[in-house]
């Protein structure tokens, strides 16, 4: 690679020697017009177009005995939110762990009606690969947190705070044998959406972590 | 000037259109059943033409200040972790990549689809230094599977059928050949890739995007295999054509909500994926790639090719992509596109690629950032015909060209005078046997009153050929 360097220089003076004479302006993004659906409607009838399932769950419980209903044989749950505990935790480990996860929870920062898409980073996945190994994935996402369309969601993320950050729009899906769609290519092979706020966690101070009172204690 | 040999699409179009009664019609169907749907997205989209335009002038915007915010991503993805390093061509991005490999001890590796990567002829480059390729995007590893380049920029084997596949499968991976379901075929490749993805120690990927602003580069699949790849091997390597440079955040709205509708019809691809740096305990390198770019954007009549996203929309309405078969160009790129990027690659090797079109304009309708790719063509006839290259042409019975081509001005007041007869010119092209093998293997359908032909001939017969 020593010719880097060099070719650095050689690039950027072609490029200045080659630039168009007239400049052009960077446009203005105006903000649109919105459909006048409801974002969750909306959100949800797009999720479902993209193969993704949404569901309305009232309660942690009810959000865990649905998750048991989906995946009655799921033997690896990890769990990267604080209201499910699943049968494991995503923790800060080697990628190649989370090999045999049948089912993957995560919570979405947002969702983004338009598409039906949920924003998911580094930080929410603690683990990369925990979206993209397991076999199934469960997403929350609290209903209260929709955008309408891209332009808001960008003005939403912050890609100069992760190093990874993804739109998901509904499980792994490819259509390259005779245009067939199919679902599970090589990501999840299911996608299903709780709308559940979080939880209200008791804020306990960092000292007494260790005495954390029970819910409902 | 190349040494290779002039592609011949027409030759090449005819043995894809007579092969069979199977292959074209399907190929031809798929494609404009996608660009239905494109259609439908577009339309339900108010400021869907707003949105192609502000697309387009973002994009001239960065080529004219492309050296700027190149060096903007470099110093922000530098910041973030990332190694850049820079390709002046194809042979060095492929020592680059090549070196990182050796470095890093890695002997086999998997990448996800990158036209970049197929551009530089990457995978034979590698393999040819022990270091062996796997394609993950089940389209390209079809193609992989079966020694072929891909045929279409985002479906790269849409000229398959479910048959072929099953027997390709059969013969390459041991499966039953009679068994053609596409949810067995697609299992087949994704349990053949996992403990592949599992056991490499590098993952390749490209870049739709390039945000200057943050030094963020952008990935956009379906089937989530540039995110496993990027996410589970310890290394990263990102090969990014510097035009893909855009310089804000907030740009991206824009191309995102028009990327995945024009491509295929859908909102967004399922994944679109942001890298900004290395993932926790990971290694990524960016490639940015010139490979005759910054004398492109030196061509007056030609950079605006440089703004391309890769949506394939060109030639999913493409009358004659559709009939031909992506292969049938050639070259890396194939459709509107390819006829005007290919000679900028190799003028003398694609110099039939310009006649390879109807000039119907359908592709510069649907562009998402509003390229002139018709009028381009048509540019490319005129270098073609100045050049001599025109011994080709005059077999496709395109003899009248050489006058023509050389006066575009001519060509557009034709146009105009001729616009009730235009819609039917395409049809008129493609299905008329005596004139084109396209329509050799089809009926003659109801041609209009006047077709553009006819016109042409009427108020141009001076300089008409012999061979008409
Ligand atoms: S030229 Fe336009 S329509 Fe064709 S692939 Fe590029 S962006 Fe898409």
């Amino acid at each position: 690679m020593q010719t880097t360097n060099s070719s650095r220089e050689t690039i950027l003076g072609a490029i200045r020697n080659s630039l168009p004479k007239d400049k052009v302006e960077h446009p203005r993004i105006p903000h649109f017009q919105r459909s006048g659906e409801r974002l969750k409607t909306e959100f949800e009838r797009h999720l479902q177009e993209a193969g993704g399932v949404a569901h309305d769950v009232a309660t942690v419980a009810e959000a865990e005995a649905r998750l048991m209903t989906l995946h009655p044989g799921a033997k690896v749950i990890c769990s990267a939110v604080p209201e499910i505990a699943g049968t494991r935790r995503a923790e800060d480990r080697d990628p190649h762990e989370f090999a045999d996860v049948d089912v993957g929870i995560v919570r979405a920062l947002f969702g983004v009606a338009e598409s039906g898409a949920v924003w998911l980073t580094q930080e929410d996945l603690v683990v990369d690969a925990l979206a993209f190994l397991s076999q199934h994935l469960i997403v929350l996402l609290d209903p209260e947190q929709i955008v309408s369309d891209m332009h808001e969601a960008y003005r939403r993320v912050r890609l100069d705070e992760t190093a990874f950050g993804c739109f998901m729009m509904g499980p792994s899906a490819t259509a390259d044998v005779e245009a067939t769609l199919v679902h599970g290519a090589q990501g999840a092979r299911s996608l299903n959406l709780f709308f559940l706020p979080p939880a209200q966690m008791p804020v306990v101070p960092a000292s007494t972590k260790t005495s954390r009172p029970e819910p409902g204690a | 000037m190349s040494n290779a040999k002039q592609v011949d699409p027409a030759k090449a179009a005819e043995l894809f259109i007579i092969h069979d009664q199977i292959h074209e019609p399907m190929h031809d169907r798929f494609l404009w059943g996608t660009m239905q749907r494109r259609d439908a997205e577009a339309a339900a989209i108010p400021e869907w033409e707003e949105l192609r335009e502000i697309a387009s002038k973002i994009k001239e915007h960065t080529l004219t200040h492309l050296d700027h915010y190149l060096e903007e991503f470099e110093a922000n993805a530098t910041k973030r972790g990332a190694h850049v390093h820079w390709a002046l061509d194809a042979a060095e991005h492929n020592e680059i990549v090549h070196s990182i490999l050796k470095d890093h001890g890695v002997k086999e590796m998997i990448k996800s689809k990158s036209m970049l990567q197929e551009e530089c002829h990457m995978t034979p480059f590698l393999e040819n230094r022990g270091i062996k390729v796997i394609e993950s995007d089940l389209g390209e590893r079809i193609q992989q599977l079966d020694g072929q380049p891909p045929s279409h920029i985002v479906f790269p084997a849409i000229h398959k059928t479910r048959k072929d596949v099953a027997q390709l499968f059969a013969r390459t991976v041991g499966t039953d050949p009679n068994n053609d379901d596409p949810h067995l075929l697609t299992e087949v490749i994704r349990n053949n890739a996992r403990p592949r993805f599992l056991a490499t120690g590098a993952g390749m990927t490209g870049g739709n995007f390039a945000i200057a602003e943050t030094g963020t580069f952008m990935v956009c699949t379906n089937e989530g295999n540039a995110d496993i790849g990027a996410s589970v091997p310890p290394l990263h390597i990102a090969s990014i054509g510097i035009e893909k440079l855009i310089p804000r955040v907030e740009d991206m709205g824009v191309f995102l909500r028009l990327l995945a509708r024009s491509a295929e019809g859908s909102p967004l691809t399922q994944y679109s994926s942001h890298f900004s740096g290395p993932r926790k305990g990971g290694e990524l390198h960016i490639v940015l790639v010139d490979n005759g770019r910054s004398r492109r954007l030196g061509m007056a009549d030609f950079w605006h090719s440089l703004k391309c996203i890769r949506c394939g929309a060109c030639m999913n309405t493409c009358p004659v992509y559709r009939r031909s078969g992506g292969l049938s160009y050639g070259a890396t790129y194939s459709g509107p596109i390819g006829v005007i990027l290919d000679p900028t690659f190799d003028e003398f090797k694609y110099s039939e690629l310009p006649f390879h079109s109807t000039l119907c304009g359908s592709c510069s309708d649907v562009c998402p950032v509003k390229i002139d790719i018709s009028d381009q063509i048509l540019k490319w006839r005129r270098v073609m015909a100045e050049r001599g290259y025109l011994p080709l042409v005059k077999r496709m019975s395109f003899a009248v060209a050489g006058h023509v081509l050389g006066h575009p001005e001519e060509y557009h007041a034709m146009e105009k005078v001729a616009a009730p007869a235009m819609d039917y010119a395409p049809h008129f092209l493609l299905y008329n046997r005596s004139l084109n093998p396209w329509g050799r293997s089809r009926e003659l359908p109801q041609i209009a009153k006047q077709t553009f032909r006819d016109w042409y001939l009427a108020n141009r017969s001076e300089h008409a050929d012999d061979e008409q």
